[in-house]
């Protein structure tokens, strides 16, 4: 603003009087509260401030006055330049203020509508309940071992000690690849997973195998051709059966909560001997039998739920994988993710883990 | 296995005051799991009494049938002593028989209240009772006929019936034969508590010798025992007792006869199944042989079978007469005309048990306890206690020739240490310990000093290893004293990386609004057919089942599409606006390399020997796939929501392809079930070498019909085991410019058919170093641009390492770039 101007022609030069000063500058000091916004506030400096302002022409006049009068002129006119500027500035913050203010209040919006444009996806909870599973062993220093669906009959049955007239063989209703003559089977445990570790390894092992098995059962709400398994097998020296017990009661209170512990109860499988039926203590009555004054349903009264089958390894099935029986021992167990899950979450049937309705699924969301 | 308590109980020796349920608890502790306790008394209430049939006069009714009008003495149960007057529908009986009546104010299972009430004309003032209606079975031919002095018109029904018994049922073990008997249910009962036990086979059997009916054995090693008894003078009219009826009953069975209800129960008793012959329809000598491939017999269910080399057969003079141990024949089967019977308790090789009926599919009582191992030494003690129950019910004569050939198999004997039950169960039991239970057990013993070997019972045929005795020890001393120790803390590496991968896929695609399913992996030609695949697709070429569970799908997937097109097509029938479903899982492709081998278990097969059995497993890949179908982003106060379509699906492929580091590329295909002309084949780029690994797009419109989806429904299928084989291991840190960006933007026209993908690279070559990215960000079509052309339009971003890029620069590189594109893709620059 106090730049040359070379358009100004100064003909005519005539210091302001000091009334006339005041007055410029009292006018711009109304002008600037008379100021109603910011667009206003924006003129009044123009007009009061600008180049052509009473107080901008005194200023620029005050270089033609006589020295004498120079100092006295120059302080009064800068003295009444301050004040406006002054006021300017303050107004300015003040209309600024106001006008963000308002400017906030207007812009609000409904904050409640919905958001939802891509609805959420899920992990199934067969996928994030396998994966849980595996952290549990993992975080104790186990690994995951996994192999294929369709598997050799030696390592699905013979390896496992399941000889071909083994009557558990018909026990579990197996799938056979056509032609039977090819050896093949749908693996109808994750067991052969264990003796491809063992085949592969030298120990100590200590491995989980979740996967999906297969057996010819009748589709219902509480049996599926189509299920998944997770077994663990540990082979070390001086491994026992209190070894087996501490492991899954630990996974027992992993899983379903403290307090949750197993049982064993005598049983048979090829694959390890002594053999157990591991119950668990039913995490909806505690293990009482009873539960809001009825007999639980979860576990019908019994204070306990069947979860899974276990042992100690055969030394046979060491022998037919390669473990030498005389320096190891091993332990085994096994239990379906499926119903694992049914029990933890409370699912009536089956079924639904497999029917792919959204609705079902996307409750699973949350799960870890 | 279904047992009586009453029946334990006559063979063991329970303290007093043991109930039912500890019994069972402490039976399932030991290895004999319960499976449920019937109570059939629990059922009726009210006077259930014998009555005497006075009077029954037959009454034709209008609607054809005949009722009888009876009058029926029930004692003092009525409390008058007045006959009681009751309509009765069956006709198995007549005047004189004791039945069993309930009265009014008694109630049957099922909440069945009686009351008098009238009927056909008369007051019926009760009940007369079939099996069925007591809960009994379901033998309903007739009302229950009691035997001749059963009891007094008026006495309580109850314990005639055994319903003031409780009979256990147990789910029997495989290994655990022995207990498909009540001599070994009463055996584990004495176990339990540490009660007395008589065992029910041992009796004073009379001298083998050589006046019986005649019998060579072949096949010593399929049949080491034969016993053969004869009874003469049988009353095939004589009815079983009722405390037999009543057992068989309740252990599961359906009285026959009492020479057929004697051979059961027996079973039911010793363990060891019996067969009869009606010994006027043999003809000559029996022998044991095993059958003549193409054999043909006839058995007593009347199913004609052709007979294997390995079937064990019993023959006469006319040929086969019995499938042995499994099932007899129809030529010499005992009838109601039977006075002589010859009574056969043999012992049966276990396997060839299990092979024969395995290969006929015959299950029976018999069959199952022969395949899972009877002991051997108890079958002359069978068929003595046949011929005692016979002879004392059927008013025969035992024939004083009794034929024995062949010797039990001698009994194993297992050395193991005295620490081992401790070493291997982690529970501290001693030596004594290990010793008295093992004798418990029924193992004789011979004890050395760090050493004992035990000679093992009979009856347990599954004893044979060392560990087999640990078990034995361990559950008497009861499983639940096994100590919870964790084992030593194990030195994993972790989950893999693969493992970890396949997380980070499924939570990519989650996080983009899919939702998984899990579907079964099974396929058939109808599915294929509605992916519109050709005949000769390699899809076809599946790895079949030799037992479906459907016929229509007969083979393990090749691809995930059918599971998921399926599962959204129930989505949205169910009223789902749109879905996006997506599935990791393995397909299979058949190896075509031959069987996989079979080797023994008594080592381990060599390192060649496994690469073999490898080699023949079917390739089975994990594939991943994605359906998108109707809504991908919904309308709303926003705006207008969106379909899926073509560009969702390879955007997924796109997104996962970066989530992993890999690169991709994509090129357009043709291939069913996908929109030939929206349609993106997956490649490799980069160090994967241009491998396609799946397909993405947009749907045929006929697969979106046969499938029941909205049209332009869109799905992706990749092989993830190839995209995460390329994943990329260790990030490099990017090296990057802190020097200001030149933006400039060109729009190129090029013919319709040029893939903007050709012009991008050809940009991006022609650009050189300073190119920093390139996007392109819009197709145009239009009159002025003329048919057949499009327009590209992309914005580049150039940038140096060292220095501010001058105009010059800038712009000598976006003119090489349009040039190069210019040359390769005959693109003009707009003006």
């Amino acid at each position: 603003m106090s730049g040359p101007n070379t358009d100004y022609d100064p003909v005519e030069v005539t210091p302001l009087k000091a009334e006339e000063v005041e007055a410029a500058r009292d006018a711009a000091l109304a002008a600037i509260t008379a100021a109603a916004d910011l667009a206003e506030l924006k003129q009044v400096r123009i007009d009061h401030t600008g180049d052509r302002s009473p107080l901008a022409l005194a200023n620029r006049e005050i270089g033609a006055l006589p020295p004498q009068a120079r100092k006295e002129a120059g302080q009064r006119i800068g003295q009444a330049r301050g004040a406006v500027a002054k006021e300017l500035g303050e107004r300015q913050t003040v209309l600024e203020a106001e006008h963000e203010e308002r400017m906030l209040v207007e812009e609000t919006v409904d904050v409640t509508l919905p958001t939802d444009r891509v609805p959420a996806g899920a992990r199934h909870p067969l996928t994030t309940g396998a994966e849980l599973i595996a952290d549990i062993f993992v975080a104790m220093g186990w690994e995951v071992a996994e192999g294929p669906v369709i598997e050799a009959e030696w390592l699905n049955f013979d390896a496992l000690n399941l000889g071909p007239d083994h009557p558990a063989r018909t026990m579990q209703d197996t799938f056979w690849t056509d032609p039977g003559t090819d050896h093949l089977v749908l693996r109808t445990h994750t067991s052969p997973v264990q003796a491809r570790t063992m085949l592969s390894r030298t120990p100590p092992i200590y491995v989980v195998c979740p996967g999906r098995v297969f057996r010819t059962d009748e589709y219902d709400a509480t049996h599926s051709p189509v299920f998944h398994q997770v077994e663990g097998l540990a082979i070390d020296e001086g491994i026992t059966m209190a070894h087996l017990k501490g492991t899954l009661d630990h996974f027992a209170t992993q899983m379903f909560g403290d307090g949750i512990t197993t049982r064993f109860r005598p049983s048979y499988f090829p694959f390890t001997e002594p053999s157990a039926e591991v119950d668990l203590v039913c995490f909806v009555c505690r293990g009482v039998g009873e539960h809001d004054g009825a007999p639980c349903r979860t576990c019908r009264g019994e204070g306990w739920i069947e979860w899974g089958g276990c042992g100690v390894v055969n030394p046979r099935v060491l022998a037919a994988c390669g473990v030498d029986a005389e320096r190891y021992t091993g332990f085994a167990f096994g239990m379906g993710i499926d119903r694992t899950l049914m029990f933890r979450h409370g699912i009536e049937d089956l079924r639904e883990l497999f029917e792919g309705d959204v609705r079902f699924t996307t409750a699973f969301g949350t799960e870890l | 296995m279904k047992a009586p308590v009453s029946w334990i109980r006559e063979y063991v020796d329970l303290p007093a005051g043991v109930t039912t349920d500890e019994l069972a608890a402490r039976l399932t502790a030991l290895g004999l799991k319960l499976e449920a306790i019937e109570r059939p008394g629990d059922q009726i209430t009210g006077p259930l009494v014998v009555g005497k049939v006075l009077t029954m006069e037959p009454e034709p009714q209008k609607n054809g049938k005949t009722i009888n009008w009876c009058t029926v003495d029930v004692g003092a149960a009525n409390g008058t002593g007045e006959p009681q007057g009751i309509v009765c529908g069956a006709h198995n009986f007549k005047p004189g028989d004791l039945v069993v009546t309930v009265l009014p104010g008694g109630v049957l299972p099922g909440n069945f209240e009686i009351s008098a009430r009238k009927t056909y004309g008369h007051v019926s003032a009760g009940m007369i009772c079939s099996a069925r209606e007591l809960g009994l079975g379901e033998d309903h031919d007739g009302i229950i006929v009691l035997s001749e002095g059963a009891g007094a018109p008026g006495d309580s029904a109850f314990p005639l019936l055994g319903l003031d018994d409780e009979v256990i049922e147990f789910e029997i073990n495989p290994d655990r034969a022995y207990a498909l008997s009540l001599r070994g249910v009463a055996r584990e009962a004495a176990l339990a508590y540490g009660a007395p036990y008589r065992d029910p086979a041992e009796r004073r059997l009379p001298e083998p010798n050589a006046g019986g009916y005649p019998v060579e054995i072949d096949d010593p090693a399929g049949c080491p025992v034969f016993v053969a008894r004869l009874v003469t003078g049988f009353d095939p009219a004589a009815p079983s007792p009722d405390w037999m009826v009543r057992r068989i009953t309740q252990a599961g069975m359906r009285p026959i006869s009492l020479a057929v209800d004697v051979t059961n129960y027996v079973m039911l008793e010793i363990g060891r199944p019996i067969h009869g012959y009606d010994a006027d329809r043999l003809q000559g000598p029996i022998r044991v042989r095993r059958a003549r491939e193409g054999e043909r017999m006839t058995t007593l269910d009347g199913a004609e079978r052709t007979l294997s080399v390995e079937d064990l057969v019993v023959t006469d003079d006319s040929g086969i007469i019995g499938l042995g141990g499994v099932m007899g024949g129809e030529t010499t089967e005992m009838s109601d005309t039977t006075t002589n019977i010859l009574v056969e308790a043999a012992h049966w090789d276990a396997t060839s048990m299990f092979r024969t009926g395995r290969r006929h599919k015959i299950t029976s009582e018999a069959g199952k306890r022969n395949e899972r191992g009877v002991d051997p030494v108890v079958t002359q003690a069978a068929a003595d206690r046949v011929v005692e129950l016979l002879t004392t019910y059927g008013g025969g004569t035992a024939d004083p020739g009794v034929t024995v050939v062949g010797l039990p198999p001698e009994q194993p004997t297992i050395t193991i240490s005295y620490d081992l039950p401790a070493r291997v169960t982690g529970m501290p039991i001693d030596a004594a310990t290990t010793v008295a239970n093992l004798e418990a057990v029924g193992c004789v013993l011979e004890k050395g000093d760090t050493t004992l070997t035990a000679t093992t019972p009979p009856w347990r045929p599954d004893l044979t290893d060392p560990f087999d005795l640990v078990e034995e020890v361990a559950r008497i001393v009861g499983y639940d004293q096994v100590p919870s120790v964790l084992p030593r803390e194990a030195t994993g590496r972790g989950l893999t990386r693969e493992q970890r991968l396949r997380r980070r896929v499924g939570r990519t695609l989650a996080g983009a609004g899919c939702v998984e399913v899990i579907s079964f992996p099974f396929v058939g030609d109808a599915t294929f057919d509605a992916l519109g695949l050709p005949a000769d697709d390699e899809l076809r070429h599946t790895v079949r089942l030799a037992n479906p569970l459907s016929s229509e799908e007969p083979a393990y997937t090749t691809t995930l599409l059918p599971g998921l097109l399926k599962a959204a097509a129930r989505n949205v029938g169910r009223g789902a606006p749109g879905v996006a479903l997506f599935e990791t899982g393995t397909v299979a492709f058949p190896a075509d390399r031959g069987p996989a081998p079979i080797y023994g278990v008594d080592w381990r097969p060599s390192d060649d020997e496994l690469a073999k059995l490898f080699e023949a497993i079917p390739d089975q890949p994990l594939h991943l796939a994605v359906v998108l179908a109707g809504e991908r982003e919904r309308g709303g106060w926003w705006g207008e929501g969106r379909d899926a379509g073509w560009a969702d699906a390879v955007g997924l492929v796109r997104r996962l392809a970066a989530e992993l580091g890999v690169e991709t590329d994509v090129a357009a295909a043709q291939r069913m079930p996908w929109h030939p002309g929206r349609c993106a084949q997956v490649r490799l780029a980069g160090p994967g070498d241009g491998l396609a690994i799946g397909y993405a797009g947009e749907l045929h419109p006929k697969v979106c019909q046969a499938f029941g989806l909205p049209p332009r429904s869109a799905a992706l299928e990749i092989d993830l085991d190839a995209l995460m084989r390329h994943a990329r291991d260790v990030t490099p840190g990017p090296d990057f410019s802190a020097y200001p960006v030149a933006k400039e933007d060109v729009a190129l026209v090029v013919d319709t058919e040029v893939t903007s993908a050709d012009v991008e690279s050809a940009l991006r070559e022609g650009a050189g170093d300073l190119l920093e990215a390139v996007r392109l960000f819009d197709v145009y079509t239009g009159e002025q641009l003329g048919a057949g052309k499009k327009s590209l339009a992309f914005a580049l971003r150039f940038r140096a390492a060292d220095r501010t890029l001058t105009e010059e620069e800038t712009a000598a590189a976006r003119d090489a770039a349009v040039a190069l594109a210019a040359q390769r893709t005959g693109a003009v620059q707009r003006a």
